[in-house]
């Protein structure tokens, strides 16, 4: 069960998956206490390589490792070689001979991590979000989050609904889910479902009501709002109108629904303010609080197996 | 110039309704002298022993980037020539997507200069435009007199349809095919791999079927207003076959061609964000490489090209989105053609030399595609059994850009003739 990289959650199997939620669990507790640090991973060094304005994720990230007494370097995409024009694979070969220990990289383009991992073949590479492909330490903290609230992920219907199409949190969620034994459903208008949407271990949606019928579970998207100026929806009202989450629209859901969110959230839009603010439906801070524990996990996992965690 | 021999070779000649066991002689004035049994050899003529191989007119591939000018690292004229003669081509024809696009009789000329030393004919084609911006018409009389064979847009499709219009009328008045990249850009968008799930996977924006048939059926009619020759380039999809079909019930003044690798490949080629992969019009499904088969079969489809692509490792070695789109097509084609097409029984090897030599000769309105006794002898020998694993570091081509590294294929060139003269491998 050892890997170099962490690309996606497609290829992860239900044991790794188990073994990063269990690992997960038992960090939560370190992020909580007063003084956050243990020495699992001193001496270490991790970068982490931002081609893409990110607040949450590389924050969560660098939390992570300096918890677990790791040295980060941030490199941003604006600041470093890239604007000169210097490609990833050799951007990668100068941080590897820097003698950098892992990356985690983000990046505007689907597949870039892959690319990443190629160019330093004895490094963990951890993909904090690749263009519309996946985001796998995302997906990681929405099931450690659903797992917590409900006890279990095996037989959960779990409705994912938003702008399916350009969002690498779904494609993370639905092969994380699947593997787990969760029923997916995507709910969004056809503009903004992918190609050949059926073909996923999915059932596809188009009407809100009938897609959050019964759902154990709402995972609801952020919408880009200039998605309006390319035809994929008409008006950021009728979208509000037609996909936006109310606690009223969850009315066909099942009683003690639980409501995520990846953020960062444009309430009124996609999901309503006060089902935002409801601690009863929503676990969305909860969310943030498990990213920590999550990336923790798979630092450990990838860099730190062999050591000891306390 | 020694006149050479063929002895015992399995000659395919579809021209002369010729498949049998024969001698090919080639004159030392460098056009086929004799074909018969049992020839024999003058004293001066050098001997070839083709028992066990296909003696048959040249392949020509009318579908070559061969980069001239101004991507000379990609490929350039020896290098890609000498591919073509690894291959088993002795004729290609190269697109005018250049840089500068080939939109000046000075272009047309310093390429064929280029090529009077080279491994195999080069037949230019202009571009339909200056710049290939597609807003003036190139001067096509004199791109005509200084040897190009045809007009297209390949990798820049005229959108606008009223040009495209002016263009074909134009081009038919000089008698010259118009070779169309059919492709609605608005449809594309930034796509970069076939529109389904494997893009949906990989998260990967699409490029749909329909960005290819609505120009497949937009150019069909603008061949049947204005009477001008059309071949369609590269066809990859299912519904683009169809529609052919369908016009050339009507009548229409046109031709195809597909690429071996919509019969051998699919999207799921570009899993792992392989960027080799990556090509216009992209790999599609299982679908369309049945309907292109059925295509080949029926005669819809004419013609297969390569549409070699070469690109520089540093460009492929890219973030999908970012890496050119293109692949090696060559040196790798006969092999592919004969492992996916002929030994499955979908082709016999004379409607393989007719798609591959045959109908390119006769769309182009070129010499070769012909073994008749006095036309020139251009003329291929391949191994149909030979079994081989491709090795692109073992390629003529400057360029390593194909996924077919290490694959096993069967059937490989011994060697070609080009105007009499022996392309020695």
């Amino acid at each position: 069960m050892k890997r170099k990289d962490l690309l996606d959650l497609q290829s992860l199997t239900a044991e790794e998956i188990t073994y990063l939620l269990d690992t997960a669990d038992s960090f939560r507790e370190i992020v909580a206490r007063p003084v956050k640090k243990v020495p699992t991973l001193r001496g270490k060094s991790v970068a982490t390589l931002f081609f893409e304005p990110s607040t949450r994720t590389r924050t969560s990230f660098e939390a992570a490792a300096k918890i677990m007494s790791a040295d980060t370097y941030s490199l941003a995409g604006t600041t470093s070689s890239a604007v000169k024009g210097e490609s990833l694979k050799d951007t990668m070969l100068t941080l590897d001979a820097m003698g950098i220990d892992a990356f985690v990289i983000r990046h505007p383009l689907s597949g870039a991590a892959h690319l990443a991992a190629q160019h330093v073949p004895s490094k963990p590479v951890i993909n904090a979000g690749d263009g519309t492909h996946e985001h796998p330490t995302q997906g990681l903290l929405d099931l450690l989050t659903i797992r917590q609230v409900k006890g279990r992920l095996e037989g959960l219907t779990v409705a994912i609904v938003g702008d399916i199409l350009h969002s690498r949190v779904a494609r993370s969620n639905i092969w994380g889910l699947h593997t787990m034994g969760a029923r997916i459903r995507l709910i969004a208008p056809p503009t903004l479902l992918p190609a050949d949407a059926e073909q996923l271990p999915v059932e596809v949606f188009t009407n809100l009501e009938v897609g959050l019928r019964g759902a154990d579970v709402v995972n609801i998207l952020r919408i880009q709002l200039e998605r309006q100026d390319s035809a994929f929806f008409p008006s950021v009202r009728e979208y509000a109108r037609l996909f936006g989450v109310s606690k009223a629209k969850l009315s066909s859901a099942a009683p003690d629904v639980t409501v995520l969110h990846p953020g960062p959230m444009n309430r009124g839009v996609e999901i309503a303010s006060a089902l935002a603010d409801d601690p009863e439906i929503a676990v969305i801070t909860e969310q943030v609080t498990n990213g920590v524990a999550v990336r923790m996990a798979v630092l450990f996992w990838l860099m730190g197996a062999t050591a000891s965690a306390s | 110039m020694p006149s050479y021999l063929l002895k015992n070779g399995r000659v395919i000649d579809p021209a002369n309704d010729r498949d049998g066991v024969a001698d090919v002689l080639i004159g030392a004035d460098g056009l086929i002298a004799e074909v018969g049994l049992n020839l024999a050899a003058g004293i001066d003529t050098e001997f070839i022993d083709c028992t066990g191989k296909v003696v048959c007119p040249g392949l020509i591939d009318m579908h070559v980037h061969l980069r001239v000018p101004g991507q000379e690292y990609k490929e350039d004229v020896a290098s890609g020539t000498a591919a073509a003669a690894n291959g088993g081509f002795t004729a290609i024809s190269c697109q005018p997507n250049t840089s500068p696009p080939i939109d000046h009789a000075s272009i047309v000329k310093d390429i064929l200069t280029q090529a009077e030393t080279a491994s195999a004919r080069v037949h230019v084609i202009g571009a339909v435009s200056k710049g290939l911006l597609n807003t003036e018409l190139t001067e096509m009389a004199e791109l005509q007199d200084a040897g190009i064979v045809g007009i297209g847009d390949d990798a820049y499709p005229v959108e606008n349809s009223g040009f495209l219009r002016r263009a074909m009328e134009y081009c038919s008045m000089l008698n010259l095919p118009y070779m169309a990249h059919c492709e609605d850009k608005d449809l594309t968008g930034d796509g970069v791999m076939h529109e389904g799930y494997v893009s949906t996977v990989l998260g990967l924006k699409g490029i749909p079927r329909a960005a290819e048939n609505v120009g497949t059926a937009r150019n069909i009619l603008l061949s049947m207003t204005t009477g001008c020759r059309l071949h369609i380039l590269h066809v990859s999809t299912k519904e683009s076959v169809e529609i052919i079909r369908h016009a050339k019930k009507f009548g229409a003044p046109i031709t195809a061609e597909t690429c071996p690798q919509y019969v051998a490949l699919t999207d799921e080629a570009c899993y792992d964000y392989n960027t080799n992969a990556k090509m216009s019009p992209p790999l599609r499904t299982k679908a369309d490489q049945e309907a292109i088969i059925e295509g080949l079969q029926d005669g819809t489809l004419d013609a297969i090209a390569t549409d070699h692509a070469p690109h520089a490792p540093h460009e492929k070695e890219q973030e999908f989105a970012r890496a050119p789109f293109g692949m090696l097509g060559l040196e790798t084609s006969l092999g592919l053609v004969i492992t996916h097409l002929v030994k499955p029984g979908i082709l016999t090897l004379s409607q393989m030399v007719e798609k591959m030599s045959v109908a390119p000769a006769k769309i182009l309105g070129v010499s070769g595609g012909t073994l008749s006794v006095g036309s020139v002898a251009d003329v291929t020998v391949f191994d149909p059994e030979a079994e081989w694993t491709v090795d692109v570091s073992a390629f003529q081509s400057k360029s390593r850009n194909s996924v077919l590294d290490g694959v096993t294929l069967t059937g490989r060139a011994v060697t070609t003739f080009v105007g009499g003269r022996q392309v020695l491998l």
